[in-house]
């Protein structure tokens, strides 16, 4: 049954988009066929998370029964299976929007089926232990992406996805060469046996100009400084359901791969990555949450949000204990809810309050009351209130990083979780606050686009009052991850 | 590790020095073709990017000498002394990903040229503010 539960969440979207291709030029059945899609794909997920979880350890699966090297094989720990889970929660939400959202032509043109290609790719890239395999995933990940992004259809769409486009190609250069010269050295593509190759090989040129070519691929993809400009231009332009799902999952899938190859296999370089990683990760949080700061176009905030967001997670990667990347596993989750929920609410915003921009945005509090509520549980979860999602992910982190004295590090973060929490009550005053600048008044919302809103708030608030049992799931997924660095069963922490 | 694509040629080919010159040559024409201010430069840069990538994978993992990595009519494993066939099946599928790709873009930026009736990077300024 494992080999079956591990395959289902990259076979059910890889099946379904091809059903969505036949139903698209119905208008109903390919709205709805998306969500319903969806539910099956967390249905597997959970069911996937089930195994995984009462497993002792990491599952592995060797398609074909082909042996190493020759084999792709998928290793599947609690981190992967958590990341699954969310995914196809984050797929489902914004599948919801979309449902009322995406204009008839554009699922005509087969949204649908890019949609859950875009999902195959994710769940591929969380699932894979073979480097050419992930190259692989992440290239279906982004060829789906393109295309949702252009489908979009927007003013400036094209501008944007040139962008993205051009960076994306050029972080596949580095990949592709990082894993032929990795491949070269070792003979190896499956991490596992790489970091078993990679034990002693400790300051050998090959492996640390590999080693920079994958901090540079990864990072482009995760949107870390310097290498984030791409980002801001490409989200705001696009389908707002889209750039939910943009928003939420891809950078987070950069993220993952680092943590997977830079807290695994090359965890024996860690000496030089911790220090690098945090100071990467300090910069990344004080030019995103400056970059919100200067902006006054409500996806345009959030986008730079990402970016400092991502700050926080990679500093937990750079901290390099156990604890700090069960709290960026945490971090990670939290911060994947709530960024889609916000892209949604912006999207609720601008269908209701008929911009973006948020000077002609104002008085959706009078309006819409019940948006402004749901607008302001994750807009505080972001800025990290209590008893928030936002606040225990901080705090998690913060006391790793006093426990580990790292205390520039630990002032930079609470600065900008305040800087964080003032872009909040910017998009707030403005856009709820203050009257609104029409004389003819706001329009309303669609039920459908609340829906999703509502439930992913939810999830915020509950994790804020299950942290105990979710902080002990992410400790034992962070267990299982620096185990399989090579170094780990020689220096074991504490 | 052996037997591993790596150590099989301890010595220095020559070959390989040349190759990875040319490879090195590819990425850098690349890298230069990237920071011309006309989109479709942008465009011959990456695709040379992607070559030097290929030929980058497949010189890594060894040059063999004179053999193809097909086994014989008679024979039931490969001959001794053959290329890395892994490495070829890698380069094969990095080349349709890449052809794809680029395919993609062409047209992006042919819609992005017809859309700002400019092919200059500084059309691409106003999605900034």
């Amino acid at each position: 049954m494992e080999p079956v539960a591990i395959t289902l969440p990259i076979l059910i979207p890889m099946l379904l988009s091809l059903v969505a291709w036949q139903l698209r030029r119905h208008a109903a059945a390919s709205r709805w066929f998306l969500p319903a899609g969806m539910a099956a794909l967390l249905a597997a997920a959970v069911w996937l998370f089930s195994i995984i979880n009462a497993a002792p350890g990491p599952i592995r699966v060797d398609f074909g029964g082909w042996e190493k090297p020759l084999g792709i094989s998928f290793k599947v720990d609690l981190f992967a299976a958590i990341m699954v889970i969310v995914a196809a929660v984050i797929g489902f939400a914004g599948s919801l929007f979309a449902v009322s959202e995406i204009g008839k032509i554009i699922w005509r043109k087969g949204y649908g089926t890019f949609f859950f290609l875009l999902l195959a790719g994710i769940n591929g890239a969380f699932l894979t232990n073979d480097l050419f395999n992930l190259f692989v995933w992440f290239e279906v990940m982004l060829m789906a992406s393109f295309a949702m992004l252009v489908l979009g259809r927007r003013k400036f769409v094209f501008e944007g996805a040139t962008k993205y486009v051009v960076i994306n190609m050029i972080s596949s250069f580095f990949f592709l060469s990082g894993l032929g010269l990795l491949y070269g050295k070792t003979g190896q593509l499956n991490l596992d046996e790489i970091a078993l190759g990679l034990g002693n090989a400790g300051g050998d040129p090959v492996i640390l100009s590999t080693a920079a070519l994958f901090l540079m691929a990864f990072g482009i993809k995760a949107g870390v400084f310097p290498l984030y400009f791409w980002l801001p231009p490409a989200y705001p332009n696009t389908g707002f359901a889209t750039a939910a799902v943009f928003g939420g999952l891809l950078t987070k899938v950069g993220v993952y791969a680092l943590f997977r190859v830079f807290g695994g296999a090359f965890g024996f370089l860690s000496d030089v990555t911790g220090p690098l990683f945090l100071v990467v990760g300090a910069l990344t949080m004080v030019t995103g949450v400056l970059g919100a700061a200067s902006q006054f176009h409500t996806r345009r905030i959030l986008s730079f949000h990402i970016v400092s967001q991502i700050g926080y997670i990679v500093l937990g990667l750079g901290l390099f204990t156990q604890g700090a990347f069960a709290a960026a596993i945490f971090y990670i989750v939290h911060h994947i809810l709530v960024k889609t929920n916000l892209f949604l609410a912006a999207g609720a915003i601008a269908s209701t309050g008929r911009s973006e921009r948020l000077e002609k945005l104002g008085g959706l509090l009078k309006g819409s009351p019940l948006l402004a509520f749901l607008f302001l549980i994750p807009a505080l979860s972001l800025g990290g209130i209590p008893p928030l999602s936002g606040f225990f992910a901080k705090f998690l982190l913060l006391r790793e990083a006093l426990r580990e004295e790292a205390y520039l590090y630990t002032g930079i973060a609470l600065v900008v979780g305040v800087v964080t929490l003032f872009s909040m009550i910017k998009i707030w005053g403005e856009a709820f606050w203050k009257e609104t600048p029409r004389p003819k008044g706001i329009e309303g919302y669609r039920i459908m686009q609340v829906v999703p809103i509502a439930m992913l708030g939810a999830m915020t608030i509950t994790i804020g009052f299950m942290v105990e049992p979710l902080f002990e799931l992410s400790s034992r997924a962070a267990d299982q991850l620096i185990q399989s660095n090579p170094l780990y069963v020689e220096t074991p922490e504490e | 590790m052996a037997g591993s694509p790596g150590e099989r040629c301890n010595g220095i080919k020559l070959m390989e020095v040349f190759i990875a010159i040319m490879v090195g040559c590819l990425a850098a024409c690349g890298a230069r073709m990237l920071l011309q201010r006309s989109l479709f430069r942008v465009l011959i840069g990456l695709a040379l990017l992607a070559q030097a990538a290929n030929v980058l994978v497949f010189t890594a993992a060894g040059l063999g000498k004179g053999d193809t990595a097909v086994i014989g009519v008679d024979a039931k494993a490969l001959a001794e002394g053959h290329p890395d066939p892994l490495a070829q099946a890698l380069v094969l599928t990095a080349i349709v990903i890449s052809f794809g790709v680029l395919a993609f873009c062409l047209v992006l930026l042919k819609r992005t040229h017809r859309r700002t009736a400019d092919a200059d990077v500084d059309a691409l300024a106003q999605t900034e503010s």
